[in-house]
């Protein structure tokens, strides 16, 4: 395979706390550290092992959002993409949009296979994948925790709510990462430098004709109810007499 | 009128819990009108069960070799297909329904809601983000068709003792050959089913190995209760990924979760807050988990446990 296409997107930082704005218009974002999404880096770490293995040329990594997002997309060729592509825009995009403006990218790139990560922590929508491989009229693999290659074929590992399946797709295809795909690789100092001197191409939205409008429309964010405050027991006893109170066991 | 399509999910004989929690979802539409689909090859069992549950006016079924397996690729054009003259559709939030809807929305080139988790009017919904953080409320378009996933632990389960129509039909549309189907291992045990049990007994990174874990497996004999797992017992391998609870795995609301040697972070706290009573067994008394459990108690698992279930036996 020549090419693979990995999805980059710059989200809150898996350990920050997100904070709902007191007016009930979103999250509060603001100074808030933000990195690539996890799963996103495990789709790029499976890209990377495809082609040091020499089953692929090229790893180009893909990225919709504000200019920021270079942050994220410079931590992609540290870790060893060989270059980037930012679709640059202020404003949120929701997951069919994201497919959209992806298959315009895919229509230029051309490539055998895309990955991305099977949700982002911040919507949590998992629709980006799926949407894209429908939009592109190709095969899918969603929940992906093994990847094999057979010429044109993919054999996936899937981690699914019955245990884990076992599917063929034929390439191209667009396949999703979960979390036991691999671990991803640290990125080393110098690798960050040379990360530095590799093409990262912006490109304008408007440029590639997609209709960005938000097709759902978000009326209010709220905090969730806290849960009622529980005691503490001491022993295993006062447990058990608890639970036996409530009709648990 | 709404006229709500909701897919069937199914191993081929049993109706999953997960779409009669969707059905309950799809009847909380204003003046709504249900009809299940099942894709199958031998759809008769589960259309039974599906035409059951109170709220579905009719079944249908397409029946075909093909559908033998649930592969999104050959179910989303089949579903676009007969989406027409529907105003929704419906499936629910399992990795069935991830893989499937987000196709079926893309093809019908509408936005997904997924993971509602409340329904506040025919084009109004409510979505937990940010790991269940932050939960918004969207409106989509009242001229389009809405494709969702349901989140079923926001859900009961719709109740059996209805006797909707059961009605086979073709679905015309071409499909295609670059997915299929391999197998599936899927783990053969007696004990409830994670996501639909009353009680569920999950273990964390504290289990400290495979061996250890099975003390998780056999508390849960004993109460008659499902395994589940934390992301880090998943990822050090001492339980199988289809146990995992949080945010990237299983979202459950039992009756009782006892979270034992769990530490507590927010992404495995958003697979259990809708569970009624949950009990923490920790020995850090600064753990999280304590921050959402109704009953804490602070000690080393390994002394907790075997007192416990003598406790329960006794």
């Amino acid at each position: 395979m020549q090419k693979i296409l990995v999805g980059i997107k710059r989200v809150v930082d898996y350990n920050v706390r997100v904070r709902v704005k007191p007016d009930g218009s979103g999250v509060a974002t603001e100074g808030v550290k933000m990195s690539v999404n996890p799963f996103d880096e495990i789709a790029l770490e499976e890209a990377l092992r495809i082609r040091e293995r020499g089953e692929a040329t090229e790893v180009v990594a893909v990225s919709i959002g504000p200019d920021d997002a270079q942050q994220q997309l410079r931590t992609a060729l540290a870790m060893g993409a060989d270059r980037a592509i930012l679709v640059k825009t202020d404003q949120p995009i929701e997951p069919l949009t994201a497919a959209r403006l992806m298959l315009e990218i895919v229509k230029k790139e051309q490539p055998d296979l895309v990955i991305v990560g099977k949700q982002a922590i911040d919507d949590d929508s998992a629709q980006t994948g799926p949407m894209l491989a429908a939009l592109w009229d190709k095969a899918q693999a969603t929940f992906c925790s093994k990847v094999e290659i057979k010429g044109n074929t993919l054999v996936i590992l899937r981690e699914v709510d019955a245990g884990l399946e076992t599917i063929e797709v034929d390439l191209p295809a667009v396949i999703s990462a979960d979390l036991r795909l691999n671990e991803p690789r640290y990125v080393k100092l110098p690798d960050i430098m040379k990360a530095k001197k590799k093409p990262l191409d912006v490109i304008e939205i408007a440029s590639l004709g997609v209709d960005t409008a938000l097709g759902l429309k978000p009326v209010l964010t709220e905090a969730p109810k806290p849960r009622a405050k529980g005691v503490m027991v001491k022993d295993v006893g006062e447990l058990v007499d608890a639970l036996k109170k409530k009709g648990l066991v | 009128m709404s006229k709500i399509l909701v897919i069937a999910e199914h191993d081929g004989e049993k109706l999953a819990q997960a779409t009669a929690r969707s059905v309950t979802c799809a009847a909380q539409i204003p003046g709504g009108e249900i009809t299940v689909v099942v894709f199958a090859a031998d759809p008769a069992a589960v259309a039974t069960q599906a035409a059951a549950l109170k709220g579905v006016s009719r079944v249908i079924t397409v029946a075909a070799p093909h559908n033998g397996q649930a592969l999104a690729a050959i179910l989303a054009p089949q579903v676009v297909k007969l989406a027409a003259g529907y105003t929704h559709v419906f499936g629910a939030s399992t990795t069935f329904g991830k893989d499937l809807m987000p196709r079926v929305a893309a093809l019908l080139g509408v936005p997904q809601i997924s993971d509602c988790m409340a329904v506040e009017g025919a084009h109004k919904f409510k979505r937990p983000t940010y790991a269940g953080n932050a939960l918004v409320t969207l409106e989509a378009p009242s001229d389009r068709i809405v494709v969702a996933t349901v989140r079923t632990a926001s859900f009961d389960a719709a109740a059996t003792g209805g006797a909707a129509s059961v009605e086979a039909v073709t679905v015309e549309v071409a499909l295609p050959s670059h997915t299929r189907f391999v197998s599936v291992q899927a783990a053969k045990s007696d004990r409830p089913e994670l996501t639909s049990a009353a009680k569920v007994v999950s273990g964390g990174r504290a289990l400290a190995s495979k061996d250890n874990f099975q003390l998780i497996f056999s508390l849960a004999e004993k109460m008659g209760a499902a395994v589940g797992a934390s992301r880090a017992a998943v990822d050090a391998g001492y339980a199988a990924n289809e146990l995992q609870v949080g945010q990237t795995g299983k979202i459950i609301a039992p009756d009782l979760y006892v979270a034992v040697g769990i530490s507590g972070a927010i992404q495995h706290l958003t697979g259990i807050k809708d569970a009624k009573t949950i009990v923490a067994i920790n020995k850090d008394a600064e753990a999280p988990i304590f921050e959402v459990a109704d009953f804490g108690l602070v000690g080393d698992l390994f002394e907790v446990l075997p007192k416990l279930e003598a406790a329960l036996a006794g």
